[in-house]
């Protein structure tokens, strides 16, 4: 589905459940080769325990995996050795040093005695670690342990990383930090998936967006194309009552109700032309509006129009 | 590389690694040791006295008074300061599996058995040196062993035995535990059993129904038999008793741990 690169990431039919509840309710997911794809979500639609199950830490019940070519059932060692990933949880050692933890991940990647301190320099200086490199991880801030924590990751080189989560619970500057090293490592021919609540995160990262929710893909293309689903943005409408908001809808083709908080979301350009027209047939049946706002198309639009729920950080607020 | 050398090599990366982490928190094997420091002086110099009335000469190695108990209770302790080690181990393994280091681990192409091998291994050392500063202290405080070197060679192999087969054990309990917290209560139990068996006073005194229980636990047997290599008091079946004690205890937990570890609940 995206030409001509093979894919590092092939899931079709992915299946897990705890117990009663189904988690992954027949996934389908393909990451090409040395993109970044986001799988984007509420808490609870699935994604850590799809990218769990794609590292090898849980087994599927059914569906088939491969990671750069191996497959994840028959050849979990095959898929380790290609992979590195970074956890929602800090994934880091509180009582050694930044430098020690680094040093740790060199040799359990044998990566030799040279060469492995090579690499840790290498990294601390890349990760503007060098200067605490000597201090006890337990001292670092949220932001440098992140870092070290992708560091830590990427020691031993691998072709495709895992992201769960990659910058929840980050200060907007470490946040903004870690998006820039995530973008670097993609301009570096690494295949990278990461999960994310955050709409403005896939829109900003990924080459393409899989929209998961309730252990389905619900949407799936590039962030241009899931807004095209929406097209030209919308006239966002609230009314003081049901009663005015369903006559209101009744009005509009295509136009998505939101009952909880009486509003309506006309699709349209929200251009001088349009809005006038809609203007007028609002005042033609006599329905008053209490606010009129005028939205361009966001990943928060898409999400609603696929899922009939509001996006997940409005859910939150 | 082999996969045999990779196994030895992770395993000692993970040795590394968990003894460095025990020197960089030293207070938590400060706290396992000073116990059975405590409970030595404690029953030597508050109980010990009135205690070494009820031993014959024959239990303590000769001596009378607070000397001859001293005598007496120190193999017990010894033993005691092994369950206390052990106590730290299923608390470190508990952290690893409650972090979210493990997870790493276990996505990361290295030999499946060297996280658990890094621990026990770590554990055994600790367990070591715990063990030689306790005798330390005991001989410090007059506690005289007439062991000679094959004596010695014995008691120094049995106590490893029993320390390795605690540690899997202790391993075992620290990944069923759910929390730190669990794993540091769990293990509690094993500090208790030296009190049930020979460790402070002859099980021969006690009450018919706990004097059953005493013999048939693995700290009795494993008490006789130290106490006899250090002390010279008669030995018999307790040798045998205190091997297969020490072997069964470390098979069954070693599968157990294994099993827990390779198929541990997604969190």
């Amino acid at each position: 589905m995206t030409g001509t690169r093979r894919p590092a990431v092939a899931g079709t039919g992915v299946r897990k459940s705890f117990g009663e509840t189904v988690v992954l309710d027949g996934v389908d997911l393909e990451v090409a080769e040395g993109t970044i794809v986001a799988l984007l979500g509420p808490n609870g639609a699935g994604k850590t325990t799809m990218v769990r199950i794609l590292s090898t830490l849980v087994p599927a019940d059914a569906g088939d995996l491969t990671v750069a070519g191996h497959d994840v059932r028959d050849d979990p060692n095959g898929v380790r050795k290609s992979i590195g990933l970074t956890g929602q949880f800090s994934a880091v050692d509180e009582l050694l040093t930044g430098k020690e933890n680094l040093q740790l991940m060199a040799d359990l990647n044998h990566l030799g005695r040279a060469a492995g301190r090579a690499r840790v320099a290498e990294l601390l200086d890349r990760f503007d670690l060098a200067d605490a490199a000597a201090r006890p991880v337990r001292t670092y801030s949220g932001g440098m342990r992140r870092r070290l924590d992708l560091a830590m990751t990427l020691i031993g080189s691998p072709r495709v990383i895992f992201l769960d989560e990659p910058t929840t619970g980050l200060d907007p500057r470490s946040r903004r930090e870690m998006w820039a090293d995530i973008r670097r490592l993609a301009a570096g021919g690494v295949t990278i998936l990461l999960t994310t609540q955050y709409l403005d995160e896939a829109d900003e990262l990924a080459d393409r967006i899989a929209v998961l929710d309730r252990g389905r893909v619900v949407a799936e293309g590039t962030p241009d194309e899931l807004k095209r689903r929406i097209p030209g943005g919308h006239v966002r409408l609230r009314f003081a009552d049901p009663s005015t908001l369903s006559a209101a809808a009744a009005l509009f083709d295509g136009a998505s109700t939101d009952e909880e908080r009486l509003v309506l979301r006309v699709p349209g350009e929200g251009d001088v032309a349009s809005l006038r027209r809609l203007l007028e047939r609002l005042d033609e049946a006599s329905i008053p509006v209490e606010e009129l706002s005028i939205s361009r198309p966001d990943l928060d639009d898409v999400f609603f129009a696929v899922t009939g729920q509001p996006a997940p950080e409005q859910e939150a607020a | 590389m082999s996969s045999l050398a990779h196994t030895v090599g992770d395993s000692t990366t993970m040795l590394r690694r968990n003894l460095r982490r025990l020197r960089r928190y030293p207070s938590l094997t400060l706290l396992l040791v000073g116990m059975p420091i405590v409970f030595l002086l404690l029953f030597v110099y508050v109980f010990g006295g009135q205690l070494s009335h009820g031993l014959g000469t024959s239990l303590s190695g000769g001596r009378t008074g607070r000397a001859g108990y001293l005598n007496y209770v120190t193999p017990g302790i010894l033993l005691m300061t092994v369950a206390a080690a052990v106590q730290g181990t299923a608390i470190v393994v508990a952290m690893d599996m409650t972090g979210g280091i493990i997870d790493r681990f276990r996505t990361m192409a290295i030999a499946r058995s060297a996280v658990l091998t890094g621990h026990v291994l770590a554990s055994l050392i600790q367990s070591i040196v715990s063990i030689a500063v306790v005798l330390g202290v005991a001989v410090a405080l007059g506690f005289r062993p007439h062991a000679d070197v094959l004596d010695w060679l014995a008691a120094i192999g049995l106590v490893s035995l029993f320390a390795f087969a605690l540690i899997w054990l202790a391993t075992a309990l620290g990944l069923a535990a759910k929390s730190v917290e669990t794993a540091s209560n769990t293990p509690m139990i094993l500090t208790l059993l030296p009190f049930l068996g020979s460790g402070f006073v002859p099980a021969a005194s006690m009450p018919a129904g706990l004097r059953q229980f005493a013999r048939y636990q693995p700290f009795t047997p494993t008490t006789e038999t130290l106490r006899g290599l250090l002390t010279g008091t008669p030995i018999g079946s307790n040798a045998m008793a205190a091997i297969g004690w020490s072997v069964g205890i470390a098979l069954a937990s070693y599968l157990w741990a294994r099993r827990l570890y390779s198929s541990r609940r997604p969190v």
